[in-house]
C-alpha cells in the first residue's frame, strides 16, 4: 500500500481551477519531487494536503486512511508535516523550543503539571529535552540550542524548519522549497540532510524545488505541474528528458 | 536541567524575591511609622493593581492578543465575591475570604470562557475593540443589577423596586450605587491585608510564570509567533489562546476580589475602558512579556500619580508627558538607536547584548 | 408612530456626528494602522476653541468655528509629527496606542487646567428654525437638519477628494503599501499628515454639531463619542469611508432606539452588543476588506 495515495484532487479560487485532477502515489521511504514553473500550483497542493485549504473534490489517503478535508491540525497529528517556502519558525523561542512545540502531542502533560512542577513534568521535559537535543544534532544545531530563532542564520533556519517538522513524528514529510536562497555549497549539503533524513528517520518525502540538481540528484520520482495539471510524472530522469517538461520550464 | 532552565529559574526566583524584599521593606517602613497615611493607603491598591497588570501580561504579551477589556474581569470578580461576602456572613471569616477569592477566580473563569470562544477567532485590533464593547457590557448590565436577601433566599431584579424583601431581608447590590460595606465584615483582618495582597502577587506569578515555562506556554506562544506554523505542527492555536485568556480572566478577578473587600464602597464606574487602558499601560511599559517589568511598571506608575499630589492640578499632566517620553524613548527606533550607540561608547570593545 | 420617526430622526443626527468622527478614525486607521485614541480629545479641543472664542473674545460664530478647524487640523499635524511618526517603525503596534492613550490623557488633563472640571454649556450658533410636519405632529429641529446636510457634504467631498485627486490617490496608494508607495515617488510622511490634517479638522465639526446636539461641554466630552465613532468604524469596516458613514449613523439610530425602546441605562450595552454580532458575523465589517494571509 502507498504511504499517499491521492486521487483526482481539485480545488478552484473564484471560478479558477488552481489545482485540477491531481493525483501522486507515493511508496513509503521513497523520496518523491514535485516541480513546476512558478504559479504551476505546487504550493497549493501541499496546502491541500495539510488542510489549510479543503479540496473541492479528490480523495486523500494517507497510509491507508482517507484523511480528506480534515484540519491542519488533525492532518498533523494523523502524520503529515511540513516546512513553508517562506520560512515560519516561532522566531522568538529558542532553538530547542521549537523544537519542543513540534514534540507537543507525542510528549503530553497537564497544564495544572506545568504550573505544579510535577514528577510527571519533569520526566517528560527531561525526554523531550533530550530528544529534542538528539535531533538538533542531526541537522547540526545543537551548538545554536538556546539561542532565538531569529538569530539563526538563512540557511539554519530552514534546517531548524525541518527539525521542527520531524519532532511531530511524521509518516510524511513535505518539504516546500528547501534550497530557496541557498548557495550551492549550502545545497550540496541540505542534500546529504535530506537523504540522511529519509535514512535515518525511515522517511517518506515529498518535496517542491526549483533547483534541478538536487531534484536530479536525490529524488526518485517526479510529478511536473503546469498551469495547475499534471504534465508529466514517472522516473527521475525520464522525466527530466522529456520534452514537454523543458519546454515548460525553458519556453517554446 | 540545561543552560536555558537555569537562566529561567533564576530569573524566576529573582522575582520571587524582589516581591518579598519590597514587602519586607515597606511593612518595616509602615509599622515604623515612616510611611505617611496617603502611601499607606496605597500599599493594597498597588497589589491589586500588581495582580491585574501580571494576568493582563499573559494575554497581551505571551498570547499576543491586545485585549482592551480587562476591567471588565476585574468586575465581575469584584462584584461574585462581594456578594459571596455579604451573603455568607455566618462562615467563619478565613474560610470565608478564601471562598470569596475563588468564587471571584471561578466567575471570571467562567466570563473568560464564554466571552473568549467568540472573540478569539478575531484578529488584531478587531479582537482589541470587541474586548473593549463585552467590558462596557458587563459594567452596563451590572450597572442595573439589583440583588437582595432575605429568609426567602436571593431576589434578583433590574430596577429598584423589581422585588420586595421580606421583614429582616438586606438589599446587598443597589445598581449604579454597587455593593457597600465588604470590608467592614472584614475589619479584624483588615491589617493583613497588605501582607494578602502580596501573597496573591506572589501567587499569581507563579501561575504565570509556570505555565509560561512550560509545554502549555509554549504552545501559547507558538501560537502568538505564527499561527499557521503553529497549527501545521499540530497545536490547537484556539485552545491555547482560550487557555490564556481563561486564565487571565480567572486572575483579574482575583485582583477584583482583593479591590471589592479593601473597599467600603464598590461602584461599578471605576471598572471602565480607562481602567483597561491603564492597566495596558502598565504592562506595555514594563515590557511586552516581561512579568519582572509588569510589577515595576505597575508600583511606580500607580504611585506616581499620588505622589505628585503635592503640584496638584498639573499632576495628570506631568503624567501624560512622562508617559509619552517613556514610550518615546523606549520605543522609537531612532530613540534605540541612539541609546545603544551611547552604550557603546560607555563600554567600548565590550559585546553588546541585543536588548530584546 | 410619529414618536417612532421623531426618535429615527435623531438618531441620524447623533448618528452623523459619530460619522464625522469615524471618518477621522477610519482614516487615519487606514493609512497610520493605527487607534488613535485622542482623536475623541480633539473634537472637546474644538467644542473648547468655539465656545471660548464666541465667549470670551467675542468673535462671530463663523470665525470661531473656522478657527477651530485651524486649531484642530495643526494640534493634529503636530501630535502626528511628535508623537507618532517616531514610533512608526517601533518593533510592536501596542508602542503607537500607548503613545496616544498619553497623547489622550495630556489633551484631557490641558482642558481641565485651563476650563476646569465643571460642565460648560455651550452657545448657540447654528440658528436654523425647526421645521414642523404633519400639522405639527412632528418636529425636525434645525440643528438634525444642518448637521444631516453637512455630513452628507463632508461624505460626498471627502469621498471625491481620495478617489479623484493627487493627493487622494495618494492616500490610498500609502494605505495599501507604504513602501511600495514611497517607491513610486509618494511623500509618505505629508500623506500621513494631510491624513492626519483633515481626520482632526473633521473632528473640530463634530464637536461643533456634537455640542449644538448636546451642549454640556467638560474635558472629558470627546471620550465616549470617541469609543463610540471608533465602534461605528469598526462596525463599518474600518479603513472605508462609506462603512465609516453606514457605521455611524447606523449606531446612532441603534442609540436612540435603545434609548427610547429598551432602557436608557444599557443603550450604550446594546450598540456594543450589535457591534459584537455584526464582528462574529463578518469578522471584518460591513465593507471590511477580506484580507487572508498567503501560506
Amino acid at each position: 500500500m502507498a504511504m499517499l495515495d491521492v486521487k483526482n484532487l481539485g480545488i478552484s479560487f473564484g471560478g479558477l481551477h488552481a489545482v485540477d485532477d491531481f493525483h501522486v502515489e507515493i511508496e513509503k521511504g521513497q523520496l518523491y519531487g514535485l516541480i513546476g514553473p512558478n504559479g504551476a500550483g505546487k504550493t497549493t497542493v501541499f496546502n491541500l494536503l495539510t488542510g489549510v485549504y479543503k479540496p473541492n473534490e479528490g480523495i486523500i489517503k494517507l497510509d491507508g486512511n482517507d484523511i480528506t478535508g480534515r484540519s491542519t491540525i488533525e492532518i498533523n497529528k494523523s502524520g503529515v508535516a511540513r516546512t513553508f517556502q517562506n520560512i515560519r519558525l516561532f522566531h522568538k523561542l529558542s532553538v530547542l523550543d521549537n523544537v519542543k512545540v513540534g514534540m507537543h502531542n507525542h510528549h503530553a502533560y497537564s497544564g495544572l503539571s506545568g504550573v505544579f512542577r510535577t514528577p510527571k513534568f519533569r520526566r517528560t521535559e527531561k525526554e523531550m529535552n533530550e530528544k529534542g537535543m538528539e535531533l538538533l544534532k542531526v541537522f547540526d544545531l545543537d551548538q545554536e540550542a538556546f539561542i532565538e530563532a531569529d538569530n539563526l542564520p538563512y540557511g539554519k533556519q530552514r534546517k531548524l524548519e525541518i527539525a521542527r517538522a520531524l519532532a511531530t513524528e511524521p509518516k510524511l514529510l513535505l518539504l516546500d522549497e528547501p534550497a530557496a536562497g541557498m548557495n550551492p555549497n549550502e545545497t550540496a549539503e541540505l542534500m546529504d540532510t535530506i537523504r540522511f533524513v529519509r535514512d535515518h528517520f525511515d522517511m517518506t518525502i515529498l518535496l517542491i524545488e526549483h533547483d534541478m540538481k538536487l531534484v536530479g540528484g536525490i529524488c526518485e520520482k517526479l510529478t511536473v505541474l503546469n498551469f495547475g495539471q499534471i504534465l508529466c510524472e514517472g522516473e527521475t530522469a525520464e522525466v527530466l528528458s522529456n520534452p514537454a517538461v523543458i519546454t515548460a520550464y525553458l519556453g517554446e | 536541567m540545561n543552560k536555558n532552565e537555569r537562566k529561567i529559574f533564576k530569573n524566576n526566583m529573582l522575582t520571587y524575591l524582589m516581591v518579598i524584599a519590597f514587602f519586607v521593606i515597606v511593612q518595616t517602613m509602615s509599622s515604623t511609622g515612616h510611611l505617611s497615611n496617603l502611601l499607606n493607603a496605597l500599599l493594597v491598591p498597588i497589589c491589586v493593581y500588581t495582580v491585574a497588570t501580571l494576568s493582563l501580561n499573559l494575554v497581551v504579551g505571551f498570547s499576543g492578543e491586545l485585549s482592551l477589556g480587562h476591567a471588565g474581569f476585574m468586575c465581575v470578580g469584584a462584584y461574585a465575591s462581594a456578594l459571596f461576602s455579604n451573603i455568607a456572613q455566618n462562615v467563619p471569616l478565613v474560610p470565608r475570604f478564601i471562598i470569596a477569592i475563588l468564587i471571584g477566580a471561578a466567575v471570571a473563569a467562567v466570563f473568560g470562557f464564554l466571552i473568549g470562544i467568540p472573540v478569539l477567532r478575531l484578529r488584531g485590533d478587531y479582537l482589541a475593540i470587541v474586548t473593549l464593547a463585552f467590558g462596557e457590557i458587563i459594567k452596563n448590565l451590572i450597572n442595573i443589577l439589583y440583588v437582595g436577601v432575605d429568609e426567602n433566599g436571593l431576589h434578583v431584579a433590574t430596577t429598584s423596586n423589581g422585588y420586595k424583601l421580606a421583614a429582616g431581608g438586606k438589599q446587598i447590590m443597589k445598581g449604579a450605587l454597587g455593593i457597600s460595606g465588604t470590608s467592614a465584615l472584614y475589619k479584624p483582618i483588615k491589617s493583613w491585608f497588605f501582607l494578602i495582597g502580596i501573597i496573591l502577587v506572589l501567587i499569581t506569578l507563579f501561575i504565570i510564570q509556570n505555565l509560561v515555562y512550560s509545554r502549555t506556554g509554549r504552545a501559547i506562544m507558538a501560537a502568538r509567533d505564527n499561527r499557521i506554523a503553529a497549527e501545521s505542527v499540530g497545536i490547537n492555536v484556539l485552545k491555547y489562546k482560550l487557555t490564556a485568556f481563561v486564565v487571565s480572566a480567572a486572575l483579574a478577578g482575583v485582583a477584583g476580589v482583593l479591590y471589592s473587600h479593601n473597599l467600603s464602597m464598590l461602584k461599578v464606574s471605576t471598572f471602565d475602558y480607562n481602567l483597561s487602558i491603564l492597566i495596558l499601560v502598565y504592562v506595555v511599559l514594563g515590557g511586552i512579556g516581561n512579568l519582572r517589568g509588569s510589577i515595576i511598571a505597575t508600583v511606580i506608575l500607580y504611585a506616581l500619580p499620588e505622589l505628585l499630589r503635592g503640584f496638584s492640578n498639573y499632576r495628570m499632566l506631568i503624567y501624560a508627558v512622562v508617559l509619552i517620553a517613556m514610550m518615546l524613548f523606549n520605543w522609537a527606533p531612532a530613540a534605540r538607536n541612539w541609546r545603544s550607540r551611547m552604550l557603546e561608547k560607555i563600554r567600548p570593545g565590550k559585546e553588546r547584548k541585543e536588548a530584546a | 408612530m410619529m414618536s417612532f420617526i421623531s426618535y429615527l430622526i435623531s438618531g441620524i443626527n447623533l448618528g452623523s456626528v459619530y460619522a464625522i468622527i469615524a471618518l477621522g478614525y477610519t482614516m487615519v486607521y487606514g493609512i497610520a494602522k493605527m487607534l488613535n485614541f485622542a482623536h475623541g480629545d480633539v473634537i472637546m479641543v474644538g467644542a473648547f476653541v468655539i465656545l471660548t472664542a464666541i465667549t470670551k473674545a467675542g468673535l462671530a460664530p463663523w470665525m470661531s468655528v473656522l478657527l477651530a478647524i485651524v486649531i484642530c487640523t495643526l494640534m493634529g499635524i503636530t501630535i502626528e509629527a511628535i508623537a507618532y511618526r517616531p514610533l512608526r517603525k517601533a518593533a510592536s503596534p501596542l508602542a503607537v496606542l500607548i503613545t496616544a492613550i498619553g497623547v489622550s490623557y495630556l489633551l484631557q488633563n490641558l482642558a481641565l487646567l485651563l476650563f476646569g472640571a465643571d460642565a460648560k454649556s455651550f452657545v448657540t450658533i447654528i440658528n436654523v428654525p425647526n421645521v414642523s410636519l404633519f400639522g405639527g405632529q412632528l418636529t425636525i429641529k434645525g440643528i438634525t437638519i444642518v448637521t444631516i446636510i453637512v455630513s452628507a457634504i463632508i461624505m460626498t467631498v471627502l469621498t471625491l477628494f481620495v478617489k479623484r485627486t493627487k493627493p487622494g490617490r495618494a492616500m490610498q496608494a500609502v494605505s495599501e503599501d507604504k513602501d511600495a508607495a514611497q517607491l513610486m515617488g509618494v511623500n509618505v510622511n505629508t500623506t500621513i499628515s494631510l491624513t492626519f490634517a483633515i481626520g482632526s479638522g473633521l473632528a473640530a465639526i463634530a464637536g461643533l454639531l456634537l455640542c449644538s446636539a448636546y451642549p454640556t461641554l467638560t474635558p472629558y466630552t470627546g471620550s465616549m463619542p470617541g469609543i463610540k465613532a471608533f465602534v461605528a468604524a469598526v462596525f463599518g469596516g474600518i479603513g472605508s469611508i462609506p462603512g465609516a458613514m453606514v457605521g455611524g449613523i447606523l449606531l446612532g439610530i441603534i442609540e436612540i432606539f435603545g434609548r427610547a425602546y429598551i432602557s436608557t441605562q444599557i443603550a450604550d450595552a446594546i450598540c456594543f452588543a450589535v457591534l459584537i454580532i455584526v464582528l462574529l458575523v463578518k469578522p471584518t465589517g460591513l465593507f471590511g476588506k477580506n484580507v487572508q494571509e498567503k501560506v
